[in-house]
């Protein structure tokens, strides 16, 4: 009844988990949750990573998402940073009133 | 059998709660249900015998990042944001392009999964080892030098959050 879960289950899966990421990197306001968003769609990564090295019986995949993960927490640590000192001088947090650049 | 009903339990985990958290109003509920969606990946790992990587999963995404994540929403006042408009202008644009995608994939699904042959994976041998011992010779002999980078890359994000944070350099 029940198909057995293949590689392209966890593909699929993936590909769900990174067009939501991207939907929220790209449709939100909030730079939390943009930054959220981005969580969302390195972890979609990872799931591709970890499927295929289960797949080929090889640790080089998860060594790959540890990368992956340790390059997800710098960029939260400075994003957050960077939230931070944006909000003390400019009192928003939302993307589209930070037009400082715009004509 | 077993694990395809933990592997649809995990799914609907991760994709619920990505859904969840990009459509709340408040900060901490879409943090709460990243954190939802967190653990369902980390399932999904479990599952795939990376029972290390389940581990960082856990102790280093929901305990340290989203840790970070609600301290900051803390330290920031989002009042003001949760009352206004969540979505920006160019949403509707934004949504059609990733629609776009999705069909993109879904048909090269329907289409070509005949034509997504991977290379056959080689024969099962006897596993002496575990995976956290697995993944440390590898990455303590053959990833060395990465490893120190990304040791370099953590001191670099440590100087530059305090810098960015700090209200006088």
């Amino acid at each position: 009844m029940l198909h057995p879960i293949t590689t392209v289950h966890y593909l699929v899966l993936s590909a769900a988990l990174l067009l939501i990421g991207t939907a929220g990197v790209l449709a939100r306001r909030n730079i939390v949750i943009i930054l959220m968003s981005i969580e969302l769609i390195l972890n979609a990564v990872n799931i591709n990573l970890v499927a295929f090295s289960h797949y080929y019986r090889s640790v080089t995949g998860q060594i790959f998402a540890i990368f992956v993960i340790a390059v997800a927490v710098a960029e939260a640590a400075v994003g957050l940073g960077i939230l931070i000192a944006l909000f003390r001088n400019k009192e928003t947090v939302l993307a589209d009133d930070i037009d400082l650049l715009k004509w | 059998m077993i694990d395809t009903v933990f592997f649809y339990v995990f799914a609907l985990l991760a994709v619920a709660g990505g859904i969840l958290t990009i459509t709340r109003r408040s900060a901490v509920h879409s943090a709460m249900w990243l954190i939802v969606s967190l653990v369902g990946v980390a399932g999904l790992y479990l599952l795939q015998q990376a029972e290390f990587l389940f581990a960082v999963q856990i102790v280093l995404y929901i305990g340290g990042i989203m840790v970070l994540f609600l301290f900051v929403i803390m330290l920031v006042n989002l009042d003001q944001a949760a009352r206004q408009r969540q979505f920006n202008k160019q949403r509707w644009l934004a949504l059609a392009v990733v629609a776009a995608v999705a069909v993109e994939v879904a048909y090269f699904l329907r289409k070509g999964a005949g034509a997504l042959r991977l290379a056959q994976p080689p024969a099962p041998t006897a596993v002496t080892a575990g995976n956290t011992e697995r993944l440390a010779d590898a990455l303590f002999s053959e990833y060395l030098l990465p490893f120190e980078i990304a040791s370099i890359l953590l001191l670099v994000a440590i100087v530059g959050s305090v810098v960015m944070a700090k209200k006088r350099i």
